[in-house]
């Protein structure tokens, strides 16, 4: 019969002892991790350096304010183009974040129910969903009934992406709230919604706002759908019933012309896009930041947290 | 300025209606029958229990005896929970908060409850969190949102910790204050009874005693039913003490005489400390 201490120096035994052996692996590992990242990265700095490169030759007053010349020409700009993005980023915020925003709540908030498990199932399975499908959809169900190609339907497509996208952010940024919360705002006797919307939202704003900013920058870079309701112009703006231009449909088109001149507006065009969701991404948290300049710690967890 | 004064007026005669300490107290909040499920899980077993107005009231008990369970029925807490399900009785001034035409917000404004961990809301000042309850229930005049912080804070004893610094994020306190700031809060919407769920299981011996001094002060004015695991605190801050075991309440007395004269021999074992 062994004594307990006996046999807990038994135990002690049973561990590895290779310290160095295991120092080594842990090297190895640091070094696969740290290599997956540049992996990761090559790609990501390659685009970048290239369209940068590529693009900033195009770049001038007159490409940036001006509607296009003549094709294969050279000449005029991006002007609609860029005005369009910017109208259309706009107007599908305008209707999906509102919309995302609210399925989300209800799915994180008053979600332990079966409307809110299919709503979930659907949100995630709409998620998915190619993006061109949702583009041939708007055309069937507005363009098709209007009789015209339209910023409307444009807009109505990339908020069905947008939406899906926003919600499901905004549920995860709402259940990493601790319960606890929940539960003192309601001894306080405030009703649900004033909890949800004082505390609750109040406290999960980074991370919303992480993940309308990732749809944002989604849907300004759609192509498909584009194709299919705003159809392209090389007009300025003349009313939401008309068609438009926008940056990811000049850059398609002038890829696709066999002119030096073109190919270096395209390059152009793609380095604006970027610039742009670049800008919107800077803008939106440097406000929300100045706003809580001192924060707490979970919006300051939820800002740094990126997807 | 005429609200103002009446506001404090009200406190001024509830509390003399009523005599303090003497043995004619009513009750102020009555348990019958309560019996507490998790899904096909009995976690309180029928349990009938009478809260006298202006007492102290300790349960006591192991872990995982139902003592949390039930002080969150006694402000409908359990409704958050999905798969939990209150059966029985539970009347506040002779109303049932479980009878299906109560509104339980309208409750829960008259029952305040303090938690086991401090639990500031992150994102306001500690101004905002204090009168947090008052604000989002309606009350918009300052000076009268002004005054109760004042007296919510003076009454959880942090009002001079705090006083020049009522704009500061309330995360930015440390464990104990923000402890004392919850009560300041619960307090703050003026209720009549107040849970306090092992508030000073997270605390050290200092701000443990703070929030102790803070009780019995309050017991002047409040029903005041806490749950906690220190048995010396039972002893030190409360008029009548419970003692849980598996879901039952085996013994239910005032507290001097169930620590030093227990019916039951389970009771007895406990609190000699013989278990737990």
């Amino acid at each position: 019969m062994m004594t307990a201490s006996q046999r807990r120096a038994e135990y002690r035994a049973l561990f590895k002892h290779n310290v160095g052996g295991r120092l080594v692996v842990d090297k190895i590992m640091m070094g696969v991790v740290f290599s997956c990242v540049i992996i990761a990265i090559i790609p990501l700095g390659s685009i970048l350096l290239e369209v940068f490169k590529n693009g900033i030759g195009a770049l001038s007053v007159e490409f940036l304010t001006q509607p296009p010349g003549a094709i294969g020409s050279g000449e005029g700009g991006i002007g609609p183009a860029i005005q369009g993005t910017l109208i259309i980023i706009g107007m599908s915020s305008l209707i999906g974040v509102p919309i995302g925003i609210m399925s989300g709540v209800f799915m994180a908030e008053f979600g332990a129910n079966k409307l809110a498990r299919t709503v979930r199932f659907f949100n995630d399975v709409f998620m998915e969903f190619p993006s061109i499908v949702l583009g041939i959809y708007a055309f069937l169900a507005i363009v098709l009934v209007l009789g015209h190609f339209s910023l409307w339907a444009g807009a109505f497509a990339l908020s069905l992406i947008m939406f899906p996208i926003v919600a499901r952010t905004t549920e995860e940024s709402l259940k990493m709230v601790p319960m606890t919360y929940r539960e003192a705002g309601m001894a306080l006797g405030i009703k649900k919604w004033a909890v949800t919307i004082r505390v609750i939202i109040a406290a999960a704003k980074g991370g919303m706002i992480t993940g309308i900013l990732l749809a944002i920058a989604r849907i300004g870079g759609e192509t498909a759908p584009l194709i299919m309701t705003v159809l392209g112009s090389s007009q300025f703006f003349a009313g939401f019933d008309t068609p438009m231009d926008a940056l990811p449909l000049r850059v398609w088109r002038l890829s696709l012309l066999p002119y030096d001149s073109a190919q270096m507006q395209g390059w152009g065009a793609a380095l604006v896009l970027i610039m742009i969701i670049l800008a919107i991404n800077i803008g939106v948290r440097y406000y929300f930041s100045a706003k809580n300049k001192k924060g707490n710690p979970i919006t300051r967890l939820l800002r740094g947290r990126v997807k | 300025m005429t609200t103002v004064v009446n506001f404090k007026q009200d406190i001024a005669t509830t509390s003399q209606d009523k005599p303090i300490f003497s043995d004619e107290r009513k009750y102020k909040m009555i348990a019958e029958d309560v019996s507490v499920y998790y899904d096909d899980i009995i976690a309180v077993k029928k349990v009938t229990m009478k809260f006298k107005d202006r007492s102290v009231t300790s349960l006591i008990g192991p872990s995982g005896c139902g003592k949390t369970t039930f002080l969150r029925c006694l402000n409908r807490m359990h409704d958050m929970t999905k798969s939990a399900r209150v059966e029985g009785k539970i009347l506040l001034d002779g109303e049932d908060l479980y009878s299906k035409s109560v509104d339980p917000i309208y409750h829960r404004r008259k029952v305040g409850m303090v938690f086991q961990k401090p639990n500031p809301f992150p994102t306001m000042t500690i101004y905002d969190n204090v009168s947090a309850g008052l604000r989002l229930n309606g009350v918009r005049d300052r000076k009268i949102l002004d005054e109760i912080v004042e007296d919510s804070l003076k009454m959880a004893y942090l009002w001079d910790e705090v006083k020049n610094n009522l704009k500061k994020p309330a995360m930015e306190l440390s464990g104990g204050q923000q402890q004392r700031l919850c009560i300041a809060r619960a307090l703050a919407i003026q209720p009549e009874v107040l849970l306090m769920d092992e508030p000073a299981s997270a605390l050290d011996p200092i701000a443990t005693q703070k929030i102790e001094e803070t009780i019995s002060h309050l017991a002047k004015e409040f029903t005041i039913i806490i749950v906690t695991h220190n048995m010396q605190q039972a002893v030190r801050v409360s008029d009548y003490t419970a003692f849980m075991y598996l879901g039952d309440l085996i013994e239910f007395d005032e507290t001097k005489k169930l620590f030093t004269q227990p019916k039951n021999e389970l009771t007895a074992k406990y609190v000699q400390g013989q278990f737990g």
